[in-house]
């Protein structure tokens, strides 16, 4: 599996799994579950590629580890920027969980997949 | 007019005159740097390509003695051995005497018993190791077994190439198989069936074994499996797997050793991958231990991740 696609897939299912853990950490927000769950399944499937991206140009597990945490940090930030029903902003449920899902997609692109072999 | 010489030149032409005379005037002999049963090496002069080469002259008291047909014999190993790990042959022929001598690449190093002093910890070992193990295994996919694996001849270039010398006793494996029981082989590192004249590929396993002891312990391996897990334990504390590794290697059995060097190399491989290997059957707990250690960081970042969202959902 390359390396792209092998992020789109470990931050689609750690996205789904980041978005259920809402209804422990922030109980009030069920009845928005599922815009929940599809807006961070979105984000974990643009950072997986991005991060995977990356990892299939450079072969370093820090340098990977780290670009999967600015990536996904940025990516929670635009979602943790958008208020709930109530006004509330969930900036640390959202940023702090969500870079360490980047750390994980990080260090799986750099450590499996197939990175594609340039022709000189 | 008289002109004198003094003593010291006068030894010098005594050593001289005992060196072997090469034919044609290609290879200039400048000293020797080490002389063994078979034969004798020399440092030369390769005037035509301008280089520093080594020269193998057999020992042979007379020409075409037996000593003669194995320094070709080793000659021809060589050649046909094309491998990193192995001495590439440049040249061969016969001295104005008849006997027998060949050409090869010299290697400017140290031996492995000099080197090993200087390997800090079991990766360092390991990894010169590793590069015996692959050379030996080469030779046994050709056919050839040692028979003579020692730190002596185990050398370790300046640019850290590891190179196995003096194939002078190393055989055809077919061949070893129908020849007479010769004895060949330096005991502590000979097993018990060589030394009845009985080598086979497990013969060098043992060979490799005991050598990895040796690097390990700086000792040479007790012939009982308790007293060489006891010594290994003792001086190297190596983990239960790389012991069972060793002793499976040293076992007095050759069936119960790995059946060649390749066998050996891959058990290696997978005891520095941190994956089960074939010489220890690891318990249910060690398994775990093995899974942990290899997916340690991605464990701790789940682990991470988990913290983090129970701490949000507790601290509200």
């Amino acid at each position: 599996m390359n390396k792209p696609l092998l992020g789109a897939l470990v931050g689609g299912i750690l996205g789904v799994f980041d978005g259920l853990t809402a209804l422990v950490s922030a109980p009030e927000t069920a009845p928005q579950i599922v815009g929940i769950i599809i807006g961070s399944t979105i984000k974990g499937l643009i950072v997986g590629v991005l991060v995977g991206w990356y990892a299939s140009r450079v072969h370093s597990l820090a340098k990977g580890m780290i670009v999967g945490l600015i990536v996904a940090a940025f990516f929670a930030l635009l979602i943790a920027a958008l208020p709930s029903p109530d006004g509330t902003h969930y900036y640390w449920e959202i940023i702090l969980p969500g870079s360490i899902v980047g750390l994980i997609v990080g260090y799986a692109t750099q450590k499996f997949g197939t990175a594609k072999v340039r022709a000189v | 007019m008289t002109t004198w010489l003094s003593n010291t030149v006068v030894d010098h032409l005594r050593v001289v005159a005992t060196w072997p005379e090469l034919p044609g005037d290609r290879y200039v002999i400048e000293r020797p740097i080490g002389r063994g049963g078979m034969g004798t090496v020399y440092v030369a002069r390769d005037t035509l390509l301008e280089r520093d080469v080594a020269i193998k002259v057999s020992n042979a008291p007379v020409a075409g003695s037996g000593l003669d047909e194995r320094l070709r014999q080793e000659a021809q190993v060589l050649a046909r051995l094309e491998h990193p790990g192995i001495v590439p042959v440049h040249d061969a022929g016969q001295l104005a005497d008849g006997r027998m001598f060949y050409v090869m690449k010299l290697v400017h190093g140290e031996t492995l018993s000099a080197h090993t002093k200087r390997l800090l910890g079991e990766a360092a070992i390991l990894g010169v190791f590793e590069r015996v193990t692959e050379t030996i295994a080469f030779a046994h996919e050709a056919g050839v077994i040692h028979r003579d694996l020692k730190p002596s001849n185990v050398m370790v270039g300046r640019f850290g190439e590891v190179l196995v010398l003096d194939w002078g006793v190393a055989k055809a494996i077919e061949e070893e198989a129908a020849a007479s029981a010769t004895r060949v082989g330096t005991p502590g590192f000979m097993p018990p069936e060589q030394a009845r004249g009985e080598a086979t590929s497990t013969s060098d396993v043992f060979a490799l074994g005991a050598l990895l002891f040796w690097m390990l312990t700086d000792a040479m391996p007790p012939p009982a499996r308790d007293d060489a897990l006891r010594v290994l334990n003792a001086a190297a504390r190596p983990p239960r797997r790389l012991a069972a590794i060793v002793l499976k290697c040293l076992a007095s059995e050759p069936s119960d050793r790995y059946s060649n060097a390749a066998a050996l190399a891959a058990d290696l491989a997978r005891y520095r991958a941190g994956q089960p290997v074939a010489a220890h059957r690891e318990t249910t707990l060690e398994r775990i231990g093995l899974w942990f250690i290899k997916y340690r960081t991605f464990i701790l970042l789940v682990a991470a991740y988990l913290v983090m969202r129970a701490m949000f959902a507790f601290v509200r």
